[in-house]
């Protein structure tokens, strides 16, 4: 690694990005944290009760399911896409008009806005009028994501890999971008396998964005809000409902505060710790490959 | 290995079906919808795009979130150049656990802070105004558009710096003249990714607005629980939010494989 210049002065170029994200983040936080340990009887009146808040979601079953449910979606669509991400990456064409065509169609779920992902896939998966519904009926298949809990477990975890695979491939295919010919060429007079050179080529090669595509996708999967919402709406009964629904309806539904903030910061805790490992992981990579590093970037 | 050029096909088809069949949907009638069960339109009706582009509320909602998604582009790029020139170039006391609590920002759930918001921006008489929504998407935005730019600027030789230094340059006449130009796809790539999380978000952007400021996703919403059964409305409006994402990818088509790396592969 190059030293860097060591440079105090340096503070006040990253002055005005802390002041604003402070302002966004920090004032908010401790609105969260201030009624978290508060209770009140309206009126604004607010009494101190301590750790009560916590002490409630430790034992809350609503909590426990609520955060299993999560624990499974995020596992059944990271099991899903990775490795349908990197078979989709490994087919993609390296060249030719085949490039542009690819790229752009699977950016599109991407941009698209969450609500109407959500959207798209409310219609799509009804009886009466989306494709989905119509024609798994016509095949005398009983699916209705309203009424059926698996039915709205099957939708949601294929709306989110139609949603996000595609940040995935697109990542894998970056990294497999990087990979000069001439390993290639080696590998061929070697007489190298297809799975030696996906095994001791490609995967090395790709090992630094997959990690970055397995941890964005498991953070942005803990996070998820606004999709299930408008399909399920967290039902039918609760069984779609993962952690950032019952915290809204916690918040804004039942306007039940207490709750809702030690819920939050419990939350907030989990992704914090999350995302530590997460920085230590990358860090130590960036680490171990830095002496063989190409200049990253575009 | 004949049949590869398969893989990518079928999964283009897979992403493409739902949205074709919305598009589909926002071409019919609604009666046509409810009755007919057909694969095109069978009485082509542009009707629905007609009622978004004359309705004031409708279309209002497209310039409102146009407004408010450029607003935290241009705050997100232009603050976090500097820093992240900063993190990338120099050591300084606190970097690393600046630069740690940054990137947590970018992991927090917007559900945990839609209520503080609320209160924040309605207390500072901000509420309902493109600006509070900027600067809550600031939140997310900010931290990643320095993570995007560090990665890059990482990738741009120190020589170059020191050099300009050598021959006269002042900092300032010397990010503008020489680094700017160094890093410029990198700048468009986050831009690319502040426009992209701005524009997908909605549950801060609807709990901040009410009325001049509300978003098209919100309104979107509040349609479906209202009348419920405006179907082809419903899809054409949703075609129509497909469409900018739609333009950006295609202008950015060249550099989004490496883009999507975020300058670190």
């Amino acid at each position: 690694m190059i030293a860097k210049q060591v440079n105090q002065k340096a503070w006040f170029m990253v002055l005005p990005v802390f002041l604003i994200v402070a302002f966004s983040a920090v004032i908010p936080l401790m609105t969260v944290v201030n009624y978290s340990v508060q209770d009140t009887f309206g009126n604004n009146v607010f009494f101190w009760v301590g750790f009560d808040w916590f002490r409630d979601l430790v034992h809350s079953p609503r909590f426990h399911q609520a955060f299993l449910r999560q624990l499974l979606f995020s596992g059944i669509i990271l099991a899903i896409e990775i490795p349908l991400g990197i078979a989709i990456a490994l087919t993609m064409p390296k060249k030719g008009w085949g490039v542009p065509l690819c790229l752009v169609n699977m950016a599109l779920p991407l941009l698209i806005p969450w609500n109407v992902v959500g959207t798209i896939w409310q219609i799509f998966g009804r009886v009466d009028i989306g494709l989905l519904g119509h024609t798994l009926a016509a095949f005398g298949i009983d699916y209705n994501y309203t009424q059926d809990p698996i039915a709205a477990w099957i939708t949601v975890v294929i709306m989110d890999i139609w949603h996000w695979t595609s940040l995935v491939v697109l990542l894998c295919y970056a990294g497999l971008c990087s990979i000069p010919d001439a390993y290639y060429q080696a590998a061929r007079i070697d007489g190298a396998s297809r799975w030696a050179i996906f095994r001791y080529i490609q995967l090395p090669k790709m090992h630094r964005v997959l990690l970055i595509a397995i941890l964005l996708r498991f953070m942005d999967s803990f996070m998820i809000y606004t999709e299930p919402f408008v399909v399920t709406g967290g039902g039918p009964g609760n069984s779609t409902t993962f952690l950032s629904i019952d915290l809204v309806k916690l918040a804004i539904g039942q306007f039940d505060l207490g709750n809702a903030a030690a819920m939050s910061l419990v939350y907030f805790l989990i992704i914090l710790l999350s995302s530590w490992i997460f920085y230590t992981v990358m860090s130590n990579v960036g680490e171990e490959s830095s002496p063989t590093k190409e200049g990253g970037g575009a | 290995m004949r049949l590869k050029w398969l893989v990518p096909v079928i999964y283009i088809f897979f992403l493409l079906l739902p949205i074709y069949w919305l598009v589909n949907m926002s071409l019919k009638t609604n009666e046509e919808i409810l009755s007919v069960f057909s694969l095109w339109p069978q009485h082509l009706t542009f009707d629905n795009y007609r009622v978004i582009f004359t309705d004031k509320s409708w279309y209002s909602g497209y310039i409102n979130s146009m407004i408010y998604v450029s607003i935290n582009v241009v705050i997100s790029v232009t603050f976090a150049l500097p820093a992240a020139y900063a993190f990338s170039r120099y050591s300084f006391v606190g970097d690393k656990h600046l630069f740690f609590w940054l990137l947590t920002n970018r992991m927090a759930p917007p559900a945990v802070f839609a209520l503080p918001f609320f209160q924040l921006y309605s207390s500072i008489g901000l509420f309902d105004t493109h600006i509070a929504v900027a600067l809550a998407h600031c939140l997310f935005n900010l931290p990643l558009a320095v993570w995007i730019l560090e990665g890059f600027m990482s990738g741009i030789p120190k020589e170059i710096d020191e050099t300009a230094f050598v021959d006269g340059y002042s900092w300032p006449r010397f990010f503008v003249k020489i680094f700017i130009p160094n890093i410029a796809s990198g700048i468009g790539v986050t831009a690319f990714f502040c426009f992209m999380f701005s524009w997908v978000e909605l549950l801060l952007a609807r709990t901040l607005t009410s009325v001049h400021a509300k978003p098209i996703s919100a309104i979107m919403t509040r349609t479906v629980s209202a009348s419920g059964l405006d179907w082809g409305v419903l899809a054409a409006a949703g075609a129509l939010t497909i469409l900018p994402g739609a333009l950006v990818i295609w202008f950015v088509r060249n550099h989004i494989a490496k883009g999507f790396a975020l300058g670190r592969v």
